[in-house]
């Protein structure tokens, strides 16, 4: 019975399946980056032809960094992404280690409430969010977007990483006590380094978002000097929009760092969600 | 001993950061949000309480109420499509991933989950450009297979756009239910996997009566995650349709008619009470569609522990 589990062509019908969604995933990302490589008459000419000798052309990338904004834009976004998550996944580390080691009163009540946010999203508070930022003077900061993901990103890791928390050996712990090591010592020492892969499953759910989102940037700090990539590239849209090649290459730049941020946590990923926190 | 009894400051100081920034960014603005809700402007451009008259406004008012059921039923057909087609999709490669010895399966990780990676702006404009009938990807593709009279111009028509965003939407995001059920098939016991197949149970039949009933609470989870997510979606349709949700409004959903009405758009100021009491009435289906869940399906779900 089990060779036809592990048949030729049940293997030959997943991989089908794989690469023909594989296809459908990519294409779209495909015809971007081809096309920002070629000149404005190629791209309408045969938007499916490869940039070859003829047609290639980097007009698109030399518009977008002339322009020179692009890298503020890209600065900003990298400086709220990991900002943000810096902070989410330190408190939510810090809080899930409460919560997970400790027996007090209102540990249960206090794990609910933080809990709350993963089910109430923060945009219906914008109202409310944007007159508090407005009240400190903290309209089109860096700070108001960071402060804003750090809230958002922190029911998750609270909730992720506790459970992963309750996992680490309690003898490990204890064996520290005995040494005297104090449990701030313990908590930075010996846990936060046994939960990587928890963390960095928590980072990318909580990274994606950030990167992407239009939302905030867009209330709350839309001036020029605080637009992320993802605000400033739909600038470009509307500032381009007979300029294809600017476009083109303005989104397959947006692409590259967030892809990088993505490969490097995700090799801890799977090992991450597998090992506890959805079940 | 005495020592064990004194206050432990170190779980405040590990709890407090998490709390007070949580609870001053997300709590309270939230239910500023709902108070706000119960205020309006009187003819002298001062607040006073209203009480219930903004919801009444909301739903007895043809003008508003016209505008919110519209967006509600737009919002809750983009959410049938989510999980008709997403959920299903998402299982479908999660299951081929994870039999035993496939090859490249990191491989088509990865790239099944880019699109999920990328930002609304891209994916709006990409997915224009493909399906725009001047430049032509779509129809130039359909040609090639000799179906181009299946071609329309899907995002122009009233009928057709909603549903092709949705799908848009799916193309994007079935990327986190693939590696959510993904990692939930990796963590059930290998025992289970052998005794099943001792008993003659493989392939499709193990999938169905022994893989599925121990992945429903993920799936279970995914679709909540999928409806909270659903109904504060925005993102996708201001940046392919615009704030205005076109063509006439067929593609408005909740999250662009909050958008619309609180921060104004070109014929229409911006309304900080009215918006206020969309948010609210967005809080309160988010929380009673959770409550369902987890009243009414998270508590009859089993879980099996291994």
């Amino acid at each position: 019975m089990s060779q036809v589990h592990h048949s030729p062509a049940r293997s030959i019908a997943a991989h089908a399946i794989l690469i023909a969604w594989t296809i459908v995933a990519l294409f779209p990302v495909f015809v971007v980056v081809i096309n920002s490589f070629k000149s404005r008459k190629a791209i309408f000419a045969d938007p499916l032809a490869l940039p070859v000798p003829g047609n290639f052309d980097l007009v698109g990338y030399t518009t977008v960094l002339a322009q020179g904004d692009f890298f503020q834009y890209f600065l900003n976004s990298l400086i709220v992404t990991v900002g943000s998550l810096f902070f989410a996944l330190l408190f939510g580390a810090m809080a899930a280690f409460a919560l997970s080691e400790y027996r007090f009163r209102g540990n249960m009540l206090t794990g609910l409430y933080l809990a709350l946010g993963i089910m109430i999203p923060i945009r219906l508070g914008t109202v409310a969010i944007l007159q508090l930022m407005v009240a400190s003077g903290l309209v089109n900061t860096l700070t108001a977007l960071v402060l804003v993901y750090t809230a958002q990103g922190l029911p998750l890791a609270v909730f992720i990483l506790s459970e992963f928390m309750r996992t680490v050996s309690a003898d490990l712990k204890n064996a520290g006590r005995i040494d005297g090591l104090s449990e701030y010592t313990i908590f930075f020492r010996l846990v936060l380094p046994l939960v990587r892969p928890a963390m960095a499953t928590v980072a990318v759910f909580t990274m994606i978002p950030i990167w992407n989102d239009l939302w905030f940037p867009l209330i709350l700090a839309p001036s020029e000097a605080t637009k992320t990539i993802t605000l400033g590239s739909q600038v470009f849209i509307g500032q381009f929009v007979t300029n294809w090649n600017a476009v083109l290459a303005a989104l397959s730049l947006a692409i590259v760092p967030v892809l990088i941020l993505y490969l490097i946590f995700s090799r801890q990923l799977i090992r991450g969600i597998t090992a506890g926190a959805v079940k | 001993m005495a020592q064990r009894k004194a206050v432990r400051w170190h779980i405040p100081v590990f709890l407090a950061p998490a709390v007070l920034v949580y609870t001053a960014i997300m709590i309270i603005p939230l239910f500023g949000t709902l108070n706000l809700s119960l205020f309006n402007l009187d003819e002298t451009k001062t607040r006073v309480f209203v009480g219930l008259a903004n919801f009444a406004t909301l739903f007895g008012d043809p003008r508003w109420s016209q505008s919110f059921w519209n967006a509600l039923a737009n919002n809750a057909w983009f959410f049938v499509v989510h999980m008709l087609v997403q959920n299903p999709i998402g299982i479908l490669l999660a299951a081929l991933l994870s039999s035993p010895r496939l090859r490249m399966a990191a491989f088509y990780r990865t790239a099944i989950f880019i699109p999920t990676i990328l930002s609304f702006v891209i994916v709006g404009f990409v997915w224009k450009l493909i399906l725009s009938p001047i430049w032509g990807i779509a129809p130039g593709l359909l040609d090639m297979v000799g179906l181009k009279s299946l071609f329309a111009p899907w995002l122009g028509k009233e009928e057709y756009a909603l549903t092709t965003l949705a799908l848009i939407s799916v193309w994007q995001f079935v990327g986190i239910p693939m590696m959510l059920i993904y990692a939930a098939l990796l963590s059930i016991p290998d025992e289970v996997i052998e005794a099943a197949e001792m008993d003659g149970v493989t392939g499709w039949s193990q999938f169905w009566k022994i893989k599925l009933p121990l992945i429903l609470p993920s799936i279970g989870i995914i679709s909540i995650l999928t409806f909270v997510g659903n109904f504060n979606a925005f993102d996708l349709i201001y940046v392919s349709q615009g704030a205005l949700a076109g063509p006439n409004f067929a593609t408005d959903i909740l999250g662009t008619f909050l958008y619309r009405t609180f921060f104004g758009f070109q014929l229409q100021l911006g309304d900080p009470h009215m918006g206020a009491t969309i948010a609210t009435a967005m809080f309160v289906i988010i929380l009673v569609g959770v409550c369902f869940y987890l009243f009414a399906i998270q508590t009859r779900l089993r879980r099996y522990q291994f």
